[in-house]
């Protein structure tokens, strides 16, 4: 095999293939990497980290209490305002495109406010205002927080499925018009099933983003029905002066986001082989 | 012979159509009676393709009448959905629903349109799948398909809705040359079979022997029609002439 990339004048044993050099280089990333970490380990203080961070009793102590209330609170968080960014998310993308242009002032005002003002302040508004404003309040246990956070994330969401929608080519929806079916149907049964599939990874990124703003929902007020992971893990710090509970809040956000973000690669595979 | 009017499958008086200041269609004339075939042939940006899309209103005219078995589709007050219905369409690019496979492309609008029952639907599916010749292949999702085959889908999605009368956009333009004769072959037994047909088309070798009328367009004008042998082969106008010994006969 003659070797076009090296120079003819340096023969001999140092002359190396381009697949021998890229392999060393290689092995050089991995040594360097290795290195560092056992480096890491050695210097650490084990003993002290442990005692502050992960402290056994302490974390079997609150962890069976976080996973069944605190975990189980976050994720009924989740799920209500997901529904509510989906719904309301759905219809602002479908108001930007209308081609009636006041229902298209309508979404972009609505969509740069909530997208614009910090979600903190938004959930303050709608916990506090509305009650004031209207003399009633939202009901339900976790009403008010969730809408709000709802409205929040729809804003974002309005803008990932308007860009799904319009990704779908325009002959889709000739081709159904074509068929017979009126606007909406054509929507319906053809170019938003198409736009949410390209906009899956988009909406995940947003769902594991308002799985961890769920936390922000303590400043309503939290009771011993209404309190999340991450409240539930600074009440305890408060109370065992351990930063372990907040080591065990980290490992329970993970373990529902991990799996998710999974079965949604999942999901995602399977749709590509119908494309 | 007052009923004339009426029984006309597509009547077009004195159409225009602009694209901004652009006037791509400059007054046209132009009927297709049942069971004909008309071939509209002409160069790239002659108007043909918008043409046919007035037809269904995929183009809202800017001005003039289209009549569709004499309904007047220009008119706001027509429900379209209503018209369109009668009238299959098939796009050079096919435009299958790629989130569905052969037979719910197939189903979608006889059930959501038509309201058939499932059963209903999936019979009528495989009897026109059957007749493109593609029964097998019911359960296929698009992307699997050739052009070839996914044109024949498309066009059996049409004949699903039991159209009165078909349009075509230059339905083989987009195929590899190998794959044409197929979805020709298709079109002409459904000629054959008495479909009325409004065909954009390159294919001057389809034209001559399907046609009952062949229709030249250029520069948004209809320049010349009638029977394909006289617009072939002896067309009247140097621009037909001209176009005409630009296009390679197959």
């Amino acid at each position: 095999m003659t070797d076009v990339a090296s120079p003819p004048g340096r023969a001999g044993a140092r002359r190396l293939t381009r697949r021998q050099r890229a392999r060393l280089r290689r092995l050089g990333v991995y040594g360097v990497t290795l290195v560092v970490a056992a480096w890491l380990v050695v210097v650490t203080d084990w003993g002290r980290l442990q005692e502050a961070f992960f402290d056994p009793t302490i974390f079997g102590d609150q962890f069976p209490d976080m996973v069944t209330r605190a975990a189980r609170n976050t994720i009924t968080f989740t799920v209500l305002s997901f529904a509510i960014a989906l719904a309301l998310g759905l219809m602002f993308a479908l108001l930007r495109l209308s081609p009636i242009r006041p229902y298209r002032w309508f979404a972009v005002v609505y969509i740069e406010v909530f997208r614009g003002v910090p979600a903190l302040i938004t959930i303050f508004a709608i916990g506090f205002a509305i009650p004031i404003a209207l003399g009633t309040r939202v009901p339900g246990r976790y009403g008010a927080g969730c809408l709000a956070l709802g409205i929040v994330y729809s804003a974002y969401m309005a803008e990932t499925i308007r860009a799904g929608i319009e990704a779908v080519p325009r002959g889709q929806l000739e081709a159904a018009r074509s068929l017979g079916m009126t606007q909406a149907r054509a929507m319906a049964t053809i170019v938003i099933p198409q736009a949410f599939r390209i906009v899956i990874p988009p909406l995940t990124n947003e769902l594991v983003s308002l799985i961890k703003d769920t936390s922000l929902l303590y400043v309503l007020g939290t009771t011993a029905d209404t309190i999340e992971i991450t409240k539930f893990a600074r009440d305890e710090v408060g109370r065992t002066f351990s930063i372990t509970p907040l080591v065990a809040a980290a490992l329970v956000y993970l373990a529902i986001t991990v799996p998710l973000t999974r079965v949604v690669a999942v999901l995602e595979a399977r749709g590509r082989r119908a494309r | 012979m007052s009923d004339a009017a009426s029984t006309h499958a597509i009547e077009i008086d004195e159409l225009h159509k602009y694209f901004g200041d652009l006037e791509v269609l400059k007054g046209i004339d132009f009927v297709v009676d049942p069971r004909d075939v008309v071939c509209v042939i002409g160069p790239p940006g002659s108007g043909k393709s918008t043409l046919l899309r007035c037809v269904n209103r995929l183009e809202d005219p800017t001005s003039g009448r289209i009549l569709i078995e004499g309904v007047d589709i220009t008119d706001p007050d027509t429900d379209v959905d209503a018209v369109r219905r009668r009238i299959g369409m098939v796009f050079q690019q096919f435009n299958l629903f790629p989130h569905l496979d052969v037979m719910g492309n197939l189903t979608i609008a006889q059930r959501r349109v038509l309201h058939r029952s499932k059963g209903e639907a999936q019979e009528v599916a495989a009897q026109m799948l059957d007749r493109v010749g593609l029964a097998e292949k019911v359960r296929e999702y698009p992307a699997r398909l050739s052009g070839g085959q996914q044109q024949r889908v498309a066009i059996a999605r049409a004949l699903c809705m039991n159209p009165d009368m078909m349009l075509f956009d230059e339905a083989t333009s987009a195929l590899d040359p190998e794959l044409v004769g197929e979805v020709l072959a298709v079109m002409r037994s459904l000629a054959e079979e008495g479909m009325t047909m409004m065909v954009v088309t390159h294919e001057m070798g389809f034209a001559r022997r399907v046609a009952d009328r062949v229709v030249f367009m250029d520069g948004g004008v209809v320049v010349e029609e009638g029977p394909p042998a006289s617009i072939l082969d002896d067309p009247t106008h140097d621009r037909t002439r001209r176009f005409l010994s630009q296009v390679a006969e197959r």
